[in-house]
């Protein structure tokens, strides 16, 4: 019998390894994608509760979270190509012109 | 019901393995191929929570669109074999392991103190004309204003794309 808890499981496991990923690579791409990973898990949970309640309304914000990741993922990879070509290199440990 | 629970598990155990290698593959491209396995096993639990529209969108927008882009960008910015390794931080890995567990537990201890929902059915998301019809009903007529500031959202990322990433003249 499949419980709201058990996808509640599943959605706490992705977040960790999302963060781990942020917090663990030095590849910004890669931190991008641990976010990806993050919101997903996230949406997991609108559409967790969405079908226990039952109420559509936490589809409707999963739809939200993936335009806003949308969004995000096209600013986000713009600025590294910015990044990129100033300093040829989007390792977050490279980048650290604002470091007193 | 038994069914649905086991097709879950399987599920959650790809999406789970694929977003552990996709924070583990030296190279980004493999990453990138994994992140799509996730997408496509999260989209598969969306249809099995009766989020059929959802698992839709899911495949279009993520699977679709976001990979493509990560893949352009990966094939752009990544030089394969140049640049050095970097100083090697062992502190940094066991920092961000406990970190890691630090947040898991704090979400974890509120998942548990929050009170539990009872299993879903299908009765109000699959209602009358399905799940697009049920989703859209509820965008349009409850949630029409953020649905426009979306779209303005959505405007204004593709122009803050287009600028950054476009050549200094």
């Amino acid at each position: 019998m499949l419980e709201p808890l058990h996808v509640m499981i599943l959605s706490l496991a992705m977040f960790s390894v999302g963060v781990l990923g942020v917090l663990l690579r030095r590849n910004a791409i890669l931190i991008l994608m641990s976010i990806e990973l993050m919101l997903n898990a996230a949406n997991l949970n609108f559409i967790a509760f969405a079908w226990a309640h039952p109420d559509v309304a936490g589809q409707v914000f999963a739809l939200f979270v993936i335009a806003t990741a949308a969004g995000e993922t096209a600013v986000g990879l713009a600025i590294l190509i910015a990044v990129f070509r100033n300093r040829s290199s989007i390792r977050v440990d490279e980048i650290d012109l604002l470091k007193g | 019901m038994e069914a649905q629970f086991l097709m879950f598990l399987a599920l959650a155990a790809v999406a789970l393995a694929a977003s552990v290698m996709v924070i583990t593959r030296r190279n980004l491209v493999h990453s990138a191929l994994y992140l799509i396995v996730t997408f496509f096993a999260v989209a598969a639990i969306y249809v099995l929570l009766h989020a059929e529209f959802l698992g839709v969108v899911q495949l279009l927008v993520y699977a679709g669109g976001i990979m493509v882009l990560f893949l352009f960008v990966i094939l752009l910015v990544e030089r394969p074999g140049t640049g050095p390794a970097g100083k090697p931080m062992r502190w940094h890995a066991a920092a961000s392991g406990v970190l890691t567990l630090l947040v898991a537990a704090i979400l974890g201890a509120h998942f548990l103190r929050s009170g539990m929902a009872p299993p879903g059915g299908t009765a109000v998301l699959g209602a009358s004309g399905g799940n697009l019809e049920t989703v859209s009903l509820a965008l349009f007529r409850n949630y029409l204003l953020p649905f426009e500031v979306v779209s303005v959202l959505l405007l204004v990322a593709l122009v803050g794309a287009i600028v950054l990433a476009r050549p200094r003249a």
